[in-house]
């Protein structure tokens, strides 16, 4: 809305107005300049190469869930699946660790990550069930059953996996985060699937106009299926990240982030009424909440107002997203 | 939910028809009740010494969660969908808890007063959001959620300040008899007293009418922005309510949000409540609570894990939907 | 017109309207007397829809005076509008799909008893008030938002297009009921595709091109032909002109048939239809609203399941689970609906590809080289005014039209099945999509076309099939599909004493009760028909 405020001229008006419909990672990125500035004149010297690396290794995890957000509201859906499944793959993958190696501590909390998506995607596709509901249902689901292995495992004990240590929270060169190993594919991957695959294609096909998507002979339950199997399958990944980032074997450990992914997809312009949106903008929403949970400590704001500032923000970026797409 | 004055219709109606067609329309409300009673039954016969006490205990435990329902609906059968409700309860709780503590018994109805006309404002707002911004409600409420939550922490750090001594005595025990538990008669009450005379107004009229179609709610001169903010608004006093039964209950306010709001919406589904808006009542999603909290409370008594519990309430709401769903489908091939 | 603000029920002047950078009214006025019904023309994109939405209060010009009754109104919803007089009855019902009538007069404070008179005269008496209104038919909801309409009396009462997607017989009495209407205190504004009705009821017609108002015409004899040339502008006003084509009769009948139906059969609409189509020929579908039609289309493009009968394509069986499977066996379908048909959000490139990504097989990258080759093609031939990058949404109508038609044409046609594809489009997109459709046979391929509008018949068709009752009741060459004989044809049965009862019933149900329609309607109807 800054750039519109300053267009003197209808023609540069709405030349803004598209740039943020079509591009908003520009305007978003910044966004997020700004706000590293303001975090510099409130506490001077804070920005250097170790700070922004932190933020990028805090960010990485809440971005790959954010893309879980981006792919299924695309299709008109949302997956609020994402905390738990992301929290029980963490949390298994400790209790695994110790007795069956580090490759099965990978694999199999990924398993049944991919295993709930694929039930997700088999209610949502074939029985039509709500994305909201269905999702919702999956969540008490994993986290019920996240409970029962921990009362389970309370004699074995946990430990996160050094190796998932190393890749959720060191760096190489001090700088660069190891989890881009992981992050960077998943990013690329995404990205590409969406603009040049017939796959991506689908996404906003369905979402845009489910009718007109089976009338052109889409099947919308394979197209499902497989999206909310890959959704799971992130949030696993972006669990086992997670653990590793903060070193905690929790079965609630990403129920936080939940609500934060949804709205790094929505500040990143991708809308929840389906066929509209992107992941680069949804990786600088995640960025532009991290900093702004970073200035709010470093402003001495307490979670409380944290929290308050970060619901306005959502309502205001959201708002200025809908008054320019809705222009005819 | 019509109350057109009856009038004579050129068509004759026999009166086996209108009864068939009322049972077909309620058939979901019909299924719970049937459920409901079975699962009382099952209850008793797991446990012979469940009774009145246990009764009562059930009508306490459910009530936050029922006002949630009720506040859920209600938006949901306009169109909407409200995230904030456990926040906007943690919140009201919070100030009615610190409000209340250690003051008067007289000053404790006042507070009810500020607390119910509060939560009207903060639906209110929730609501005038989604009409100025255009924003999805989904969104808008998500948003919400956190600055209501942020509010709760900044009445109230932690839990704690205390509650009215009649407020408490009003959703715990019996109302007469031992049978009765004063917290259902208590939220009949208020469901009856609000609900019902707004559902048969013009107002109620028009929210089933924006949330079945906005655009020819639009067209017939319905007031569409106006309904749905005065929907919310409306949200936010059953939320108000649920949050006021949680102070109560307790004795205490905490500013940390519980599950209430995604339950709300699993008891709202299973309630018979369409998520596409226009179809469905309060009563519903009511009974839909009473079922899941009894579900849970027959699971502890068979000495299944709680957390088992958990997972049936997840179970129960997926499979309902899938079963739902089948038979659609297989009415529509039949 | 030296008539002063006074004698004028209606008038508003110089109403403007943009959306961002396009410009929906520039200068449009509009003058309606007490007691005419005045027609509104205009191709689409002329703004009459724009107008009648911000005479209603939908919509909020950027500038100009409404004036009703002589007293200058601003009307900010159409709530107000409808308390000041103005009412409109659009082309989707404005009834709530999970409310019962009776609750949905209530709604809006119509009377019960006005409203049944209406219904009563509109040829339409078999309704149940306490039954919902989702899952009643379009035609039905249509003549019910019209009774309620005219039972709150209102002083301007706007029709958009309301004949559309009616029955024949419902359409005589909505025209009787128009014109019924003349010479009293209130008016109506009629806007409508068809000439033809225009100069059956309508008074006077104000024409509007580009968003401004070009003339009004006072409707008499032979004025259908000063209506078209101020709605064209610049362009030749002509009558549609089609590629000669050769003769059915010469068209080589030995060929195999690239379609064949045997007795298929749907639900309670439709009981058995039999047809062969050929490569090389237009093969059109006419009926009444509700015949069976909509089912016949919906099985032929896979979207539904036939209850009975069979399906051939190339001479082998053939059973459609899925719109895909019909795609596979070459069997397209265009549908009158482009809401149903188009994802509004995404660029016309993206719709023109969509099929080509839809199978799993190719879920994988794409080849955006190649698919710009092909769309730009697809672009070129049907001659789409817009570019390929933009919305969908943003195009007028006729060009919506012509982008769910290239979808198809993009990857090479063998059937097409064209459901009502010029409605509610203007004269030149029309005749675009009449000299395409004659194209694509010529090239080989065969098209089934349902069309509402049965001059496009003769114009288009090799050949037609009417469908009455969900059977087939004629074949009628090409040559001879005059609308006088096709409408006989439509209504053949309706005399028939041995009438199935299952036909009767779903007669009466369309309120097609023999007889129903007044003789002042068939007078009206007959120059056209």
């Amino acid at each position: 809305m800054t750039v519109e405020a300053r267009a003197d001229r209808p023609g540069r008006t709405v030349a803004a107005r598209n740039l943020f419909r079509d591009r908003p990672v520009i305007p978003l990125t910044v966004l997020l300049a700004v706000l590293v500035a303001v975090i510099e004149l409130a506490d001077p010297g804070i920005v250097n190469p170790n700070w922004v690396s932190v933020v990028v290794r805090q960010t990485v995890p809440l971005a790959i869930l954010a893309g879980c957000q981006v792919l299924t509201m695309l299709t008109g859906g949302i997956d609020l699946s994402v905390g738990a499944v992301a929290s029980m793959a963490g949390f298994v993958s400790a209790t695994l660790v110790n007795g069956w190696g580090l490759p099965a501590a990978i694999a199999v909390p990924l398993a049944v990550a991919a295993l709930a998506g694929l039930i997700t995607g088999i209610g949502v596709g074939l029985f039509r069930v709500h994305p909201l509901i269905m999702t919702l249902g999956i969540s008490f689901v994993v986290l019920g059953l996240s409970n029962v292995w921990q009362l389970q495992m309370v004699q074995t004990g946990a430990g996160v996996a050094p190796a998932l240590r190393t890749l959720g929270s060191a760096t190489l060169f001090d700088l660069v985060p190891l989890s881009f190993l992981v992050f960077v594919p998943v990013m690329l991957l995404i990205i590409l699937s969406l603009r040049r695959t017939g796959y991506g294609r689908l996404l906003y096909a369905i979402g845009d106009n489910p009718v007109a998507a089976r009338l052109s002979g889409a099947k919308s339950w394979q197209v499902l299926i497989v999206l909310y199997t890959i959704s799971a399958l992130l949030a696993g990944i972006a669990g086992l990240l997670l653990s590793g980032l903060t070193n905690t074997a929790s079965v609630a450990l990403a129920d936080s982030s939940l609500l934060p992914s949804v709205a790094a997809a929505v500040i990143g312009g991708t809308s929840i009424m389906g066929g509209r949106g992107g992941y680069g903008g949804a990786i600088v929403g995640a960025l532009i909440l991290t900093v702004l949970s970073a200035l709010l400590t470093v402003l001495g704001l307490p979670e409380a107002s944290r929290q308050v500032v970060f619901g306005a923000i959502i309502v205001a970026v959201a708002a200025a997203y809908t008054r320019v797409t809705d222009q005819a | 939910m019509t109350a057109t004055p009856a009038r004579v219709e050129r068509v004759h109606v026999r009166p086996a028809d209108l009864l068939t067609s009322w049972a077909r329309r309620n058939l979901w409300m019909l299924g719970l009740l049937a459920l409901l009673v079975f699962l009382l039954a099952l209850t008793k016969f797991i446990q012979p010494t469940y009774g009145a006490i246990a009764l009562q205990g059930l009508g306490t435990s459910v009530l936050p969660l029922a006002l949630a329902a009720v506040a859920q609906a209600i938006v949901v059968i306009s169109g909407g969908i409200d995230l904030s409700i456990g926040s906007m309860m943690a919140l009201t709780s919070v100030v009615a808890a610190t409000a209340m503590d250690g003051q008067s018994e007289q000053f404790g109805v006042l507070v009810v007063a500020g607390v119910l006309f509060l939560g009207l404002v903060l639906g209110a707002i929730n609501g005038g959001l989604v009409v100025a911004t255009g924003v999805p409600d989904i969104v808008v409420t998500l948003a919400m959620s956190f600055v209501w939550a942020g509010s709760a922490l900044l009445v109230r750090e932690r839990p704690g300040g205390g509650a009215s001594t009649w407020l408490g005595n009003l959703v715990v025990g019996p109302l007469g008899i031992d049978w009765v538990p004063k917290a259902v008669v208590v939220l009949i009450v208020i469901v009856a007293v609000i609900w019902i005379p707004i559902s048969r107004s013009r107002f109620g009229l028009s929210t089933y009418a924006i949330g079945s179609s906005r655009l020819a709610a639009f067209r017939s001169g319905v007031p569409v922005g106006r309904t749905k903010v005065l929907a919310y608004a409306l949200t936010g006093l059953f939320a108000a309510l649920a949050g006021l039964s949680l102070t109560a209950s307790t004795s205490i306010g905490s500013p940390v949000p519980g599950p209430y709001t995604l339950e709300s919406v699993a008891a709202v589904v299973l309630g018979g409540v369409s998520l596409a808006g226009g179809r469905g009542g309060v009563f519903g999603p009511m009974v839909a609570v009473v079922i899941l909290q009894l579900i849970g409370t027959d699971l502890t008594f068979l000495n299944v894990d709680p957390n088992i519990a958990f997972v049936a309430q997840g179970v129960i709401l997926i499979a309902v939907l899938m079963s739902a769903r089948v038979v659609e489908v297989w009415r529509t091939r039949a | 017109m030296t008539l002063t603000a006074t004698d004028l029920l209606l008038e508003a002047t110089g109403v403007s309207k943009t959306y961002g950078a396009v410009i929906a009214l520039r200068s449009a006025s509009l003058a309606v007397r007490p007691g005419e019904v005045h027609a509104l023309m205009g191709a689409n994109g002329a703004g009459k829809s724009t107008l009648v939405k911000i005479l209603t209060g939908a919509v909020h010009p950027d500038s100009g005076r409404i004036v009703v009754r002589g007293r200058e109104r601003m009307v900010h919803s159409p709530g107000e509008a409808r308390r000041s007089g103005l009412v409109s009855v659009y082309q989707e019902p404005a009834l709530i799909p999970d409310l019962d009538i009776r609750s949905n007069l209530r709604l809006t404070d119509t009377p019960v008893e006005p409203f049944r008179h209406w219904l009563h005269e509109l040829g339409l008496e078999d309704i149940d008030l306490s039954s919902l209104a989702r899952g009643m038919p379009l035609a039905s909801l249509r003549i019910i938002d019209l009774a309620r309409a005219l039972a709150i009396e209102p002083d301007v009462l706007m029709l958009d297009e309301m004949t559309a997607a009616l029955p024949a017989n419902l359409t005589e009495r909505v025209l009787a009921v128009v014109a019924s209407q003349k010479g009293g205190d209130r008016s109506i504004i009629f806007i409508s595709h068809r000439l033809i009705e225009i100069a059956a009821v309508c008074d006077r017609a104000t024409v509007l091109r580009e968003g401004e108002t070009v003339g009004i015409v006072d409707v008499t004899k032979g004025s259908e032909d000063r209506i078209v040339e101020l709605m064209l502008g610049e362009m030749v006003a002509s009558t549609p002109a089609v590629a000669e084509r050769t003769a059915a009769a010469t068209r080589a009948r030995d060929a195999r048939p690239r379609l064949t139906a045997r007795g298929l059969a749907s639900g309670t609409k439709l009981h058995d239809v039999s047809f062969d189509l050929y490569p090389g020929e237009v093969l059109g579908v006419v009926s009444l609203e509700g015949q069976g039609q909509d089912e016949l289309f919906d099985i032929l493009a896979g979207a539904v399941r036939p209850s009975g009968g069979e399906l051939q394509v190339d001479g082998a069986p053939a059973s459609f689970h899925h719109p895909a499977d019909a795609i596979r066996a070459g069997l397209v379908y265009v549908a009158a609906d482009r809401a149903e048909a188009l994802l509004m959000q995404r660029s016309v490139r993206e719709n023109i590809a969509l099929p080509s990504s839809t199978p799993p097989q190719r879920w994988g990258p794409i080849d955006l080289r190649r698919e710009r080759i092909v769309v730009d093609t697809a672009v070129a031939r049907l001659q789409i005014d817009a570019r390929a990058g933009g919305e969908v949404r943003r195009l007028s109508g006729g060009n919506q039209q012509k982008v769910t038609i290239a979808r198809w044409v993009a990857g090479g046609v063998r059937t097409m099945l064209c459901f009502d594809p010029t409605r509610g489009i203007d004269i030149r997109t029309k005749q675009q999509i009449y000299v395409l459709l004659r194209d694509l046979a010529e090239a080989g391929a065969s098209v089934l076309l349902y069309t509402s509008e049965l001059k496009e018949v003769q114009l288009v068709c090799d050949r037609a099939i009417v469908i009455f009752g969900g059977r087939v009741v004629a074949q009628i060459a090409g040559a001879d599909a005059d609308e006088p004989s096709l409408l006989r044809a439509a209504y053949n049965l309706r005399a028939d004493a041995v009438l199935p009862e299952d036909i009767a019933a779903a007669a009466a149900a369309e309120g097609a009760a023999p007889g129903a329609a007044s003789p002042a309607a068939a007078a009206r109807t007959e120059p056209g028909a």
